[in-house]
Parts: C-alpha cells; sequence; structure tokens
C-alpha cells in the first residue's frame, strides 16, 4: 500500500490533447523500460539522467501502441518524492486506455483515487498546511469513483460477473466448511464440482475480458441526453447520429423502458447517447411527468443536445428545458431543427428567449436532421465541445474500466492457478486460496466485499455440527 | 438503603493484597491464572465452586479444525491445555490428514472427569496461587484504575488487575421447553450480581445463547446399530513436551448414526412448544453449532443429520449425544432421540437445554484483552463473546500474561494475525461486530499456511521464552531443532542428483517421471508423489533426524511456493501494523472520513492503521485519509518539538 508501483492516467482524457500516464514507485523506471522503445532501440531509461524527455514508442510484445514522449523523475525531487515516469500519450480515450493496460501488465498497479496526492503528502512533498485539503480531496475522489464504476457496469455484465463470484464463494465455502468440520462434510464432492466447473469459469472470464476489450463491457462515454418538446426531431437526430456510424456497439434498455440509450462512436468519440422522445411517447398524458423524467436524465449527463422546432412557435415545454438548462448549467448544444420548413421560430428569436433565461452563451446551430443540412457541423460542435475543454470526461471513467478490465485478468489468473494446482494434485485447502483471490478480485469489480461473506456462506448453506 | 449501610460497613473487612485476582475458574480462567503465578505473582482465582474447576459442561472433547491449532498455541506459549489433555484423553485423532498440512488438526476425547481433577490439582500445586470459591459481587477502580473486587461476603480484595473469565455463568439462564431455570451450566448456581456492576463502570454487554445436547445412559444405546469411530494407531500429543510414546494407549471408541425423516417430522411437530421459535430465548446463538430444531428448519432438504455418540469418561456411563442440541421440552427430547437408530431405549441422564448469558462487548478490548476505558482489568473466554473451551483457553492466557506484563510494568505481549490463531481470535474479536458466539475457523485465518499446528512452537514459543512462561531448557532445545531444520533445507536443496540408473528406478517405482538432466534432493520433494522420507534411499548423506525436524523439512520445501507467497502478504500486512494510531485521536476532527467510517472508528478505537482497516464500514479512501492526518498530526509534533 505504501511501496509498490502504481499507475494512473494524470490528466483528463481528452481525444485533440495529450494525455499523461504517471507511474511513481520503485519500479516505475524499470517497468517503463519494458515498454519502451527509442527508435534506434539504443537507450534504457535506467541509464538515462533524472529530469530528462525521451521520445519513442510503447510496444506491447511486437505491437507498437503509441507513439510516445517519456519523462523521467527520479526520487526525491518528483511529485511524490518517489521515481515518476510519465508517459506523454498522443491522446485519444482508446490509446490512452491501451498504453495504461501496457503498464499495468507489467506489475504496476492502478493508483486508487487520490494516491498520487497521498504518496506527495506522505512523502513530505505537500505542504502541512494542505493536509486538511488533501484530506477531503482524497474522500471525494473516491466518492465519484465509487459511485461510478458499478454504475458504469452494463447491467448484464455486472450480473454475470456477481453470479460468477456467487459460484466460486459457494464451492470455496463448501471446500472450507469440510476442512472445518471434515466429520460432516467432505470435500470431495466439492473438489469435483471444482474440476468441472473451473475451466467453464475461466472461459467466462476470458469473454468477459475480450468484451472489456472492445468496449463493449463498460458503458463508458460521455453521457449525452437529447431533450425538446414533442415531434422537436429528437428520434430523428438520434437515428441519424445512430446511423451515421454503424459502430454502434450495443443497445441497452436503461432502467425505465421507456428510456432509450445507445452507445454510439462519432468519430473516436464514444457518446451515450439517451433520447427522452420515448418518455414522452409513453407517458404523454402526464406530461409533468415527462418534464421531470428528463430532468432527471439531463442531470446525470455530461452533455444536453436540445431540439428546438423551427416550424412552430416556442412553447411552454421549451420554457421548460430552458429552466433545466439553467439550473443544471451543463454543457449544451441547440439544434435549431426543421430548417427546411417555413420558420416561425428564428433564430434571432431564440437567442433572445434564450437570453432570458441567461443561456445566450450556448451554442445555437441551424440544421434540418431530415433534409441533412448542417448536420455535419453539428458534429464538428459536438467534437469541439466535447474535447474543446468546455467538457471534461473524468479520468475517472477511463480508470475504472481499465481497473476492472485488469481485475478480470488476475482472476483469470488465479483461476488458472487453481487449473494448475489440481493438476499437480495439491490439497483442497490449496485450491481455496487462488479461488478466494479470484473472488476478490471479481468483488472489488462488482463492490461486494468479501469480509464476512465466505463465512456467511458456510453457515447458510452448510449445516455445521456440534 | 439498609443493606447499602450494611455494606459501607463491610467495605472495612479487607483481605490481604493481590497481584492479580482471576474470576472465574473455566478453561480460560485457569490459564489466566497459571500464567499469572507462574510468572511470580500472588495470584487468586475465584470459583462458584471448586468442584467445577476447569469443567466442560458441553462435548466431551478437546481440538478439532483449528481449535485444535489454538492448542498447540497455548502449549507453544507456556499454557496448561495440552498438557493436561495428553495425560486425559480416552480417544485422538488427526482430522484432515488427506488434506494440506495447514488444515491437520488434533482432536481428542476427554475424560471429562480426570481432566477437572488434573487441571485442579494443577492450580492446586502452583506456587503463589490460591484458589478461593465465592462468587465476585463488584469490581472497584479508583481514577479509571481497577483496583480492587468484592467478593459474596461482602470483603474486599484489593489486588492491581483483574481478568474477568465468568464463561456462561453471569445471569445465566437454562431453557427447554416452557422450563426456565436460573442456573449456569449443569445446574451450578449462576453469578448475578456482577453484571450490575460492569454495567455501573459504563462496559456494555450483551446476551448470547449456547446449548448442549442431552446425555445418556450408555447401557442404554444399542452400539450394534452404529458406525464404530476408533481413535488413530499413533497418537501425536498436543503438547510439545508431551513424550510421544506417554499417549500411546489403549483408546475408547465414539459412534456414528444419523437421524431420520421421523426424528425431523417429531420436531416439526413440536416447534411451537421450542423457546426458541416462540421467543422466550433473546440471546443470539451461534450459527456454526445450531440446535437439532434449527437445522431441521434451516436445512429441511437434508433428510438425515449425523449424531455422534461420545462417552463423557471412563468412570461414567453417560455418553454425549453430538449433535443433536435442544431446548424442546423434556418429553418432545425423549421421542425424538428415540427415532434415531440405536437410540430406541435409550434413557435420558440429563436433557438437553439451551443457556442464556451475559457477555461483554468485545470492541471495548484491546488486542491485549484489558478493557480500553478501565485499566488493570482483562477479559478471556467466553464473556469477551466466543464459545469453545479452546478458544477460552487461549484468550485466557494471553490476558493472564498481559495482566501479569501489566503489574509487572513491562511491554504487553500481542499476537497479530500473521503468528497464529490466537491473533485472528483476538483481533476478530476487538475488531468485528460480533452478533453471535465466535468460533475459531480454520477459514478465518488468512495466512493459515504459515499458522500450521505442526509449527505453533516455532511461532509461538520464542514470545513465551521472552514472557517468561518457557524454561531456558525448552528454549535451548527448540533453538537446535530450528537450526537442524535450516541446516537440513540448506543441504537439500544443494544436494544434486544425476540421473543414474538408481535413481531413475526409484523414480519409476514411486509414479514419478524419469530425469532428463541433474537436480537436487529439493527439486524431488516438491513433486507432488514424492516427499522428504520417501527419497532417503537416493540420500546416502543424509543425517539422522528427530521426525518434527524432518517434517518440517518437508513442508517448507514441498509448499515453499504458497508459503514465501503468504510471507510476502504478511509484509505488506505489517506494514499497516505497525503504524500506531494515538489514544486520544479525534476522529470527528479528521475531515475527509465518511461519518459511516468515524462511527465505526469512534467505536472500536482501533490501535493501528491495520487494525483499522478491518473494520467492516471502513473504506481504503477513509484509510488513505487516515493516514494523511497522522503524518500531518506527526509532522506538526515534529515542528511543536522543535520549537
Amino acid at each position: 500500500m505504501f511501496d509498490d508501483t502504481i499507475a494512473a492516467i494524470s490528466t483528463a482524457v481528452s481525444e485533440a490533447g495529450i494525455s499523461i500516464i504517471r507511474i511513481s514507485g520503485p519500479e516505475a523506471v524499470s517497468a517503463a523500460d519494458r515498454i519502451f522503445r527509442t527508435p534506434k532501440g539504443n537507450r534504457i531509461l535506467k541509464e538515462v539522467p533524472t529530469h530528462t524527455i525521451h521520445y519513442g514508442y510503447i510496444v506491447d510484445g511486437e505491437e507498437t501502441v503509441d507513439e510516445v514522449l517519456v519523462s523521467v523523475m527520479r526520487a526525491p525531487r518528483s511529485f511524490t518524492a518517489e521515481d515518476i515516469v510519465e508517459i506523454n500519450c498522443h491522446g485519444g480515450i482508446l490509446s490512452t486506455r491501451r498504453v495504461l493496460e501496457t503498464v499495468l501488465a507489467c506489475g504496476v498497479r492502478a493508483a486508487e483515487p487520490g494516491e498520487f496526492t497521498r504518496r506527495a503528502f506522505l512523502n513530505g512533498r505537500i505542504d502541512l498546511s494542505q493536509a486538511e485539503a488533501v484530506g477531503l480531496l482524497i474522500g471525494a475522489k473516491n466518492e465519484y469513483a465509487l459511485r461510478n464504476s458499478v454504475s458504469q457496469l452494463k447491467g448484464s455484465v455486472l450480473e454475470a460477473i456477481s453470479r460468477l463470484r456467487g459460484e466460486i464463494l459457494h464451492v470455496v465455502a463448501g471446500i472450507e466448511a469440510a476442512l472445518d468440520d471434515p466429520e460432516h462434510y467432505s470435500a470431495e464432492e466439492m473438489a469435483d464440482r471444482l474440476r468441472e466447473n473451473v475451466g467453464g469459469w475461466q472461459r467466462q472470464i476470458r469473454k468477459l475480458i475480450d468484451s472489456a476489450q472492445d468496449g463493449r463491457m463498460i458503458t463508458e462515454g460521455v453521457r449525452t441526453v437529447i431533450v425538446g418538446r414533442p415531434n422537436a426531431g429528437k428520434s430523428s437526430l438520434m437515428n441519424y447520429l445512430a446511423g451515421a456510424d454503424l459502430s454502434i456497439v450495443t443497445e441497452i434498455a436503461g432502467t425505465t423502458r421507456d428510456v432509450l440509450t445507445q452507445t454510439i462512436n462519432l468519430r473516436g468519440v464514444t457518446l451515450l447517447l439517451t433520447d427522452t422522445a420515448g418518455i414522452r411517447r409513453a407517458v404523454d398524458k402526464v406530461e409533468k411527468i415527462g418534464v421531470e423524467r428528463a430532468r432527471e436524465n439531463a442531470r446525470g449527463a455530461d452533455f444536453i443536445l436540445y431540439v428546438v422546432d423551427s416550424s412552430v412557435s416556442l412553447d411552454e415545454s421549451d420554457q421548460e428545458i430552458m429552466d433545466l438548462l439553467r439550473t443544471e448549467k451543463k454543457p449544451a448544444l441547440i439544434l435549431l431543427n426543421k430548417t427546411d420548413l417555413v420558420p416561425v421560430t428564428t433564430e434571432e428569436a431564440l437567442r433572445e428567449e434564450l437570453g432570458r433565461y441567461g443561456l445566450s452563451s450556448l451554442p445555437v446551430l441551424p440544421v434540418s436532421v431530415t433534409g441533412g443540412s448542417g448536420l455535419g457541423q453539428a458534429e464538428d460542435k459536438i467534437i469541439e465541445i466535447v474535447y474543446g475543454g468546455r467538457l471534461s470526461v473524468s479520468e475517472g471513467l477511463t480508470i475504472t474500466s481499465v481497473r476492472q478490465k485488469n481485475l478480470l485478468v488476475q482472476a483469470a489468473g488465479s483461476l488458472e492457478k487453481v487449473s494448475t494446482s489440481i493438476e499437480m494434485n495439491m490439497p483442497e485447502d490449496f485450491l481455496t486460496i487462488d479461488l478466494m483471490d479470484a473472488c476478490d478480485a471479481l468483488g472489488a469489480i462488482t463492490g461486494e466485499q468479501a469480509g464476512e461473506d465466505l463465512i456467511n456462506e458456510i453457515f447458510s448453506k452448510f449445516c455445521m455440527g456440534k | 438503603m439498609a443493606e447499602r449501610t450494611e455494606n459501607i460497613q463491610r467495605d472495612k473487612v479487607i483481605e490481604d493484597q493481590v497481584d492479580v485476582a482471576v474470576i472465574g475458574a473455566g478453561h480460560a480462567g485457569c490459564e489466566a491464572a497459571l500464567a499469572c503465578a507462574r510468572l511470580g505473582l500472588k495470584t487468586v482465582i475465584f470459583t462458584m465452586s471448586v468442584d467445577s474447576i476447569a469443567l466442560m459442561p458441553c462435548n466431551p472433547s478437546v481440538g478439532g479444525s483449528s481449535k485444535g491449532h489454538l492448542v498447540r498455541e497455548v502449549d507453544a506459549l507456556g499454557g496448561e491445555m495440552g498438557k493436561v489433555i495428553d495425560q486425559t484423553f480416552i480417544q485422538s485423532r488427526m482430522l484432515n490428514v488427506s488434506k494440506g498440512p495447514a488444515v491437520h488438526s488434533l482432536r481428542a476425547q476427554a475424560d471429562k472427569a480426570a481432566y477437572s481433577r488434573t487441571m485442579r490439582q494443577v492450580l492446586e500445586n502452583t506456587p503463589n496461587l490460591r484458589i478461593r470459591q465465592s462468587e465476585v459481587m463488584e469490581i472497584i477502580t479508583e481514577e479509571g484504575k481497577i483496583t480492587g473486587v468484592r467478593i459474596r461476603s461482602g470483603m474486599i480484595l484489593p489486588c492491581r488487575a483483574c481478568i474477568l473469565c465468568t464463561g456462561t455463568y453471569l445471569q445465566a439462564k437454562c431453557i427447554y421447553g416452557d422450563v426456565e431455570i436460573y442456573t449456569g451450566p449443569n445446574g451450578l448456581e449462576a453469578a448475578n450480581h456482577l453484571t450490575a456492576s460492569l454495567l455501573d463502570h459504563g462496559i456494555r454487554m450483551m446476551r448470547f445463547k449456547t446449548g448442549t445436547p442431552a446425555r445418556a445412559d450408555g447401557r442404554t444405546i444399542d452400539y450394534s446399530k452404529m458406525t464404530e469411530q476408533k481413535g488413530d494407531r499413533r497418537v501425536v500429543p498436543f503438547s510439545f513436551e508431551t513424550d510421544p510414546e506417554s499417549v500411546q494407549k489403549e483408546q475408547v471408541s465414539c459412534w456414528l448414526t444419523y437421524t431420520n425423516e421421523e426424528t425431523h417430522r417429531i420436531i416439526r411437530a413440536n416447534l411451537d412448544r421450542s423457546p426458541l421459535f416462540s421467543g422466550v430465548i433473546e440471546g443470539t446463538g451461534p450459527r456454526y453449532c445450531p440446535s437439532i430444531e434449527d437445522k431441521v428448519v434451516r436445512f429441511a432438504d437434508k433428510d438425515r443429520h449425523q449424531v455422534f455418540i461420545e462417552p463423557e469418561g471412563l468412570s461414567t456411563n453417560e455418553m454425549y449425544i453430538g449433535g443433536m442440541s435442544s431446548s424442546l421440552p423434556d418429553d418432545v427430547q425423549v421421542a425424538m432421540y428415540r427415532t434415531v437408530p440405536g437410540l430406541e431405549h435409550m434413557e435420558i441422564v440429563k436433557n438437553a437445554y439451551a443457556i442464556e448469558y451475559d457477555c461483554i462487548d468485545p470492541a471495548q478490548l484491546k488486542e491485549t484483552l484489558e478493557f480500553k476505558n478501565i485499566a488493570g482489568l482483562f477479559g478471556g473466554g467466553q464473556i469477551n463473546g466466543s464459545s469453545g473451551y479452546e478458544e477460552a483457553a487461549a484468550q485466557g492466557l494471553l490476558a493472564g500474561i498481559n495482566a501479569a506484563m501489566y503489574v509487572l510494568g513491562k511491554e504487553p505481549l500481542v499476537i497479530d494475525r500473521s503468528e497464529g490463531y490466537i491473533g485472528v481470535l483476538v483481533d476478530d474479536l476487538v475488531t468485528k461486530e460480533n452478533r453471535e458466539p465466535y468460533r475459531m475457523m480454520t477459514s478465518r485465518a488468512e495466512y493459515r499456511l504459515l499458522l500450521r499446528q505442526d509449527n505453533a512452537d516455532l511461532r509461538l514459543t520464542e514470545k513465551g521464552y521472552r514472557v517468561g512462561l518457557i524454561s531456558e531448557e525448552r528454549w535451548q532445545k527448540l533453538c537446535r531443532k530450528k537450526e537442524q531444520i535450516e541446516a537440513e533445507i540448506d543441504r537439500v536443496e544443494h544436494t544434486v542428483i544425476g540421473g543414474s540408473e538408481t535413481v531413475q528406478t526409484f523414480l519409476e517405482e514411486h509414479g514419478s517421471q524419469r530425469l532428463k538432466s541433474g537436480t537436487t534432493i529439493g527439486e524431488l520433494i516438491r513433486r507432488p508423489e514424492l516427499d522428504y522420507d520417501t527419497l532417503s534411499p537416493l540420500d546416502p548423506e543424509r543425517p539422522e533426524l528427530p521426525v518434527d525436524v524432518r517434517e518440517q523439512v518437508n513442508i517448507n520445501i514441498k509448499y515453499e511456493g504458497y508459503i514465501e507467497r503468504q510471507k510476502r502478504q504478511v509484509e505488506q500486512f505489517k506494514k499497516l501494523e505497525k503504524r500506531l494510531i494515538p489514544e486520544n485521536i479525534r476522529y470527528e476532527e479528521i475531515a475527509g472520513l465518511r461519518i459511516e467510517a468515524r462511527q465505526k472508528l469512534e467505536k472500536f478505537r482501533p490501535s493501528s492503521v491495520g487494525q483499522a482497516s478491518r473494520i467492516s464500514g471502513v473504506s481504503p479512501a477513509d484509510i488513505s485519509v487516515l493516514l494523511v492526518w497522522l503524518q500531518a498530526a506527526a509532522r506538526r509534533g515534529e515542528t511543536a518539538g522543535k520549537e
């Protein structure tokens, strides 16, 4: 917890800018050496002077992951007062993630929220007067990570991991119950079950790792909500954005049947697009509820797309939405739709109205979704807003997903060890050691803490005697 | 008011001061008192009845999975339980021998009467130790320190330390059917006054429950319908000091039979008469030791449950009906027991019953088993919310040692989770929310590959020696053993063996692959099908070594990979254990801690960051916040020091 080597993405992930992956700890330099190659392949970081920058590539085996600049700062003259290597990647969520994954594969641990700051403080790099602020920051970062880590997982994935963990835990409990009460239970039965199942578990985890690889596991992306009055063209916009790129990764039924969420890859940016149109249709008669649901969605969003119908005049719903934009203070793009029809609400009228809500700084673009005009600019604008600093995709999202994948890899490794131990004919009590490690790794993804889980499982499923 | 005045006058009657007063003479009390007296302190042990010293009110056995480890550890530290059971066992088995060495565990059937008598003789013949039959009514403190105890007659016995080992006696109530009897186990007098005094001193109490099955007249049991369970051919003693030859003797058998649908039908039909289900019993019972009615309800899909018939001793016909504890009415008990094959005509000598008793919330204890809020007051055994003779003995010994260290002004003895099952037991008690009597289990020990019963001496005897409970002679013997183990491991790892025809034939004969190139004896030991002893024909240079040394060499080489892994985990664990938290820490001042964490930390007031990290509801982030705060406090302290 104190002196191992940790890594994390230390900048907000963005498409346009450069992202920095920071590695800190005693193994930082040697870990970086394993994956960094200079163009001529002649330089190793272990030998370079401190506080120097080097150009080269991050490689994963034979494959080049990214072109990078790497800076080396040796202890104690670094942010954490430990050896630090910073990898400046070309950016982009995907490549940044790949680099981080490559680093983590070298036995480096994913940093806990706020851990760099904690180390910096513990190593005397941060002024004493900042102690309280550091404490608060760690607490807050962790709260954020907690809130995000599970909510990011697709429901079905969460369920699959949780079920898998439950199965493993049950087998461990069965073996442990037999070890603790050999006169009432025999470990053989559970060991047989283990032998039958361990291969299947490994396959399941491998599948999950694959799905983590291509992003199917995690609902990662910019949470984007489309709002607007009925018939303003929200569904058409949704269909357009979805159709614009056929690499729609997944379709998720949200918490309510009425909310339609799609993961859309827009020029490398992943948008988690929620169309609130469905809401309106489903609860047409109870308009109030519809607005409330839109509000709820908007509250959880990173970015709002507001569609205005230019062929009719602004109405009460538009006022509700503007009020919402004002209170939520979220980055937003306003699309004045249906420019191919006779304008009733002009751009000027709309801007004037927005001004009354203090929203004049929001960008407005005239488009015709069905007519196909202005859509290219709209896409440009979305990308600009997402990566132009107006919207920060928090490091939390990427980091958590990398950590989750890393935990899956760990669980797979533990099960691999179980298989080896079974082949070596090790007694059952050795098998449970690695099985519990697998459970712990899976539990760290789902937020289920081992703690008393095992003891509870033993007591509830196995009748211990005396 | 009259009584109060009387009490004040009685205050004047004072007995001679002692160093340590031990309240209760069960398995915890005996170990506690012996430890203090052997360390040279003037010690008195109170018991409700001298005839119930070291009583086994429930099962007639010592040890078992993980409990056997505890007995070994007690012995390694200089305790008594292992020696007494070695003298008084009537059957012994090593459990789990087909499993890894970490879960091998000794269990012995005891001759209960002989066990009690032998322990009583040890107590009676220990210098500095006095036995006193009386109920202790009150503890007396001054300025947060224990100063004495008041006994039934009203007399005050001044003492410097006091150890509570009251077992199941505090406001004890025995229950079966609609019968409620206010006695301790086995009809013994309950201790009805001390709870109030503890409450007066701000100690939080809980009410726990446990139970015991019936004892049958052995002459009325038909053993021909049961499966015989014999002891091991070669008995291994509990104590590292017992001569292994002295425990090879004739053993008696236990018997296995089963309940059936008829048993379960009778139980179900009478559930409404069970105090457990009618709500008469308020105490929390253990899930691991359910009554038979509990088993039938909770595991309804099981069509039978095992029943172990175990002798209570050589001088009695009483047989313990293991697996069928109950608090059903007497008549239902008779009917239900008689449905079991072999018990058709059984006569009950003592009926089954549940017992409720007061215990403390162990969150109030330090890892030394001293109360956080009263200096010199310690708790050991069932009063701390545990169950089992072995758990009690282990805590009694630790509490005894630490009471002595307190009186002598020496460093307390702390055993952590990586050093012994005792450490796991105590740490679980003081850092977890205990809602039922705590039983030791091997699955609770995360470093169990290191905490084997075979190496308890290597792990703990040094501590016992430093404390003063282990003789110089025993210590020197252990040092020699350690040297022999290390030297032999080193030799075996460096003894190269070539692929001669003798070697290849030998390997084939033992179902092992032929050698492709030279290797070491050590490498061959690691092969699953081989071990140290088997390889002796290939190892002509091998010195003559005692069996316990050979065992250690074998285990350490064979399981080296796993053992090394756990050792690395222990290193990490120790780092947080060493970060101590000042006793006067104010958690409400630490910004960034979540409210739940703050409340839990306030309740448990852990002594180290490691301990804090094991409290449920305290997250890793809270630990980070705590570390930052501690560091800041330390730096502030340094700055203040310089000024």
